[in-house]
């Protein structure tokens, strides 16, 4: 596959009266995590199902690696998918899960362990499916989505269910499938799960994508370069720095949030009031805030909807 | 295509219920087989409570060879020709007085005289016989199974029938004529075992009185009772090397304890006019036990079958794993094509293997128990074993379909069950009448249990051949065809479903 792209344009889908695809349209690119947000029922899982060639849509297209996935024929090889953790039989074992699957695409038995130890099932792996954890699951589910070593892959919800070790190793395998190049969407309708994982964020809501944006630049601009002041005499420091121009807000007993001049100049400002400063420091807006700014101006997404 | 079979085969053999269940299916339809077969025994008056074995056509088929035979021996080629005058029949009665006879003259419908070639006069001998019957016409009849109908005249007084038989090596034609002049050709019989000296004469025999009446619930049920026929002849002309005088045979009675013949016929003549009175049929005989009544297991087997067809779609509908499938190939004909070879396979492995075990244990188990089973030529009990995996592979396959459609297991096999196993049960016990079903097991996927029966459905016998009494309305390949034929519309409509569907 030339390129590890999934592109999505257009897409409209009715289910009934319900609008689950209003337009949907976005792209994710090779080498990045991109990031797929949104509140339950925005449209994330069904944009998985048209891309995967599953459902079809009403209108638009949906390319992976710039093919419609029905054209594809050994499709596990160039696009890995994990949808639903819980889609196992429960009563055949892990390897023999991945087994059928390997078979289906004709790839070696090898493999399977491999995947196995890859996501820490080997020991494991002859244990009837139906007796896993979901955390156990979604560690299968990615198993099977990294079975063909596909340059795509798509993984709804991958960090439902584990443990914060599981959320640790995930990540890192996030960062790392991206690293090799490979295309990767990771929907969540937690911000914070994509938080250090996700260098692309695709937020959606009513079925159409309210924001796609670069993570680093989406988290500067949240922070607007603010700088973070500790001090005992917070409201010193503030009379000191609205005297110099700048805006400051006290946010806690011995915190204030500064907005304007450079840590260096507020350095320089306290130093020369002979406030007492303890640290200063740029402003760490979190995926959340960036959120928050990225959606104060859709119109179309109103309270109520706000992913958490 | 070969990676998706080795997919699906990789899916079914993963899941040890589903093993377990196929195993179990074999297992219940040999252990209910065997079962009924060791539940029936049979037993007949006499000092050895033994019954006799029927008598075994030239062919090996049980046959029914009970006649009043007057004949002479003939050598080499020849023929007989004679002018049937008359033929009249009795049949008796339900006694309306306790011990007190009734009985009322007619003719039943395959009551038979004429003129017979037979290899001797032992019951089941190779023979070749034209014949008028009650009202079945003119036919030529040869070695039991055999009938070529000629023309439909009947007998009457001031209507008589010529007939006659010319011997050329083993092969006999039969000729009829209305005025023993302008003749007709009936057809030829050809006797593969015929020696040059036969038998060759008049004969007569009469099948019981059959009468049918509907059962209280459904069904019928049948009496049958004793009949006899008794044909006049003259003109007479025998050519060829005949010897001796002519003997009177009552072939194939049955022998009373007390050394008397039990119902016997007759014969008398003179002047060239020979009355002969006979009882009994020359058939194959279709009363007895068939090998299938050892397969009644398979209803159980079958209904193992369709819960695990209905499971391996079901099941990945209920997990949402059918996603998963159809995203291993997109061209969800192939998907569901695989999963139905490798259903079909199984399922065919499985009721061949039950088949082939049920069959000669069960009618090992009841010819131990001294039941008369009607004996099958192998070639029957191979398309029996081979169509009965097919049966149950199709069935598999159509209930793989309705899981398809429904996506739901509970659906899909109540749906199998109502589509197969009821209107089998129904069509074959006593609870229809006999013409619905008929109709059911014409029309539904249970007609393909017809590949089972071993026994023709002859026409030219006295019987009241009906489902019930293990007699199906299409033959074999027939009833199979209208299975598979449910089988391929389902699994089509499920393919064009699945392909619009959203998964």
């Amino acid at each position: 596959m030339d390129n590890a792209t999934i592109e999505v344009s257009g897409l409209r889908k009715r289910f009934g009266p319900t609008v689950a695809l209003d337009g949907m349209s976005f792209t994710v690119q090779p080498g990045r995590v991109t990031g797929f947000v949104g509140p339950n029922g925005a449209g994330k899982s069904t944009t998985m199902r048209v891309v995967l060639g599953l459902d079809t849509a009403d209108a638009g297209t949906a390319l992976v690696g710039g093919r419609p996935y029905r054209q594809l024929r050994t499709p596990l090889r160039q696009v890995g998918a994990l949808l639903d953790a819980n889609a196992v039989q429960p009563s055949r074992s892990a390897r023999n899960h991945l087994l059928w699957l390997a078979h289906s695409q004709g790839i070696g038995r090898a493999r399977v362990d491999t995947v196995l130890g890859q996501v820490g099932l080997a020991a494991v792996a002859r244990r009837r499916a139906g007796g896993f954890s979901l955390g156990m699951r979604q560690r299968l589910g990615i198993a099977a989505a990294l079975l063909g070593d596909p340059p795509i892959l798509l993984l709804d919800e991958p960090v439902n269910g584990l443990d914060p070790e599981g959320v640790i190793w995930i990540r890192g395998l996030l960062r790392s499938l991206a690293a090799e190049g490979r295309a990767v969407l990771v929907s969540s309708h937690l911000m914070s799960e994509l938080q250090d994982t996700a260098d692309q964020l695709v937020v959606v809501g009513r079925g159409r994508v309210i924001a796609d944006a670069n993570v680093t630049e989406l988290l500067a601009a949240a922070a607007r370069g603010r700088v973070v002041v500790r001090t005992r005499a917070p409201e010193t420091a503030r009379t000191e720095l609205l005297r110099a121009g700048a805006t400051a807000t006290v946010t806690g007993p011995d915190t204030l949030d500064v907005a304007g001049p450079s840590a260096e100049r507020v350095v320089a400002l306290l130093t020369a009031g002979r406030v007492p400063v303890a640290e200063v420091s740029a402003y760490q807006a979190s995926l959340e805030e960036a959120y928050l700014t990225l959606t104060r101006d859709a119109v179309e997404f109103q309270a109520g909807q706000v992913a958490r | 295509m070969r990676h998706l079979i080795r997919a699906e085969w990789t899916k079914v053999r993963t899941v040890p219920g589903w093993t377990i269940a196929v195993l179990l299916s074999v297992l219940a339809t040999i252990g209910l087989g065997v079962l009924t077969a060791a539940g029936n025994h049979s037993s007949c008056g006499g000092a050895s409570t033994v019954c006799p074995p029927p008598p075994l056509g030239p062919d090996g088929t049980a046959v029914d060879d009970h006649f009043f035979f007057v004949h002479r021996a003939l050598a080499g080629d020849g023929s007989i020709t004679v002018r049937l005058s008359s033929m009249t029949g009795q049949r008796r009665l339900p006694d309306a007085t306790p011990g007190v006879r009734r009985v009322a003259s007619g003719l039943v419908p395959w009551a038979k005289a004429g003129i017979m070639v037979k290899d001797g006069t032992r019951p089941g001998a190779s023979y070749a016989a034209l014949m008028a019957t009650g009202t079945h016409g003119v036919r030529l009849q040869y070695d039991f199974s055999h009938d070529v109908p000629g023309s439909a005249s009947r007998v009457g007084a001031g209507t008589p029938c010529w007939l006659r038989l010319v011997r050329t090596g083993r092969h006999l034609t039969g000729y009829e004529s209305a005025d023993g002049h302008r003749w007709t050709r009936v057809g030829t019989a050809s006797l593969p075992g015929l020696p040059t000296r036969v038998q060759i004469g008049l004969f007569a025999a009469s099948p019981g009185a059959l009468r049918v009446a509907r059962a209280d619930l459904g069904g019928s049920v049948e009496t049958i009772s004793f009949s006899s026929t008794t044909a006049r002849f003259d003109h007479v002309g025998l050519d060829g090397t005949a010897t001796g005088g002519w003997h009177r045979t009552d072939v194939g009675a049955t022998v009373d304890p007390d050394g008397s013949v039990h119902h016997p016929g007759s014969a008398r003549w003179s002047a060239g006019r020979y009355t002969v009175t006979g009882v009994g049929d020359i058939a194959p005989r279709v009363d007895g036990m068939t090998v299938e009544k050892t397969l009644s297991g398979l209803l159980v087997g079958l209904l193992i079958v369709i819960v695990v067809a209905a499971g391996f779609v079901a099941a990945e509908y209920r997990t949402g794993l059918v996603r998963t499938t159809l995203t291993t190939d997109p061209r969800r004909g192939r998907v569901l094509g695989a999963k139905a070879v490798v259903l079909a396979g199984t399922a065919f492995v499985a009721g061949l293997a039950a088949t082939a075990a049920t069959l000669p244990i069960g009618t090992h188990v009841l010819r131990a128990n001294r039941n008369t089973v009607l004996p099958v030529d192998t070639l029957s009990v191979l398309r029996i074993v081979v169509g009965t995996g097919l049966l149950v592979a199709l069935i598999a396959v159509l209930v793989l379909a309705l899981a398809t459609l429904l996506r739901r297991a509970s659906a899909a096999i109540a749906a199998g069950v109502a589509l197969v196993l009821v209107p089998r049960i129904l069509a074959t016990t006593s609870v229809l009448p006999d013409s619905a079903a008929q109709w059911v097991l014409r029309l539904t996927p249970a007609a393909g249990f017809a590949i089972q029966q071993s026994i023709p459905t002859y026409r030219q016998v006295t019987a009241h051949l009906v489902p019930q009494a293990g007699y199906y309305p299409l033959p074999p390949w027939a009833g199979l065809a209208v299975t598979a034929g449910y089988a391929a519309v389902a699994l089509l409509l499920a393919v064009v479903v699945l392909r619009r569907r959203d998964a």
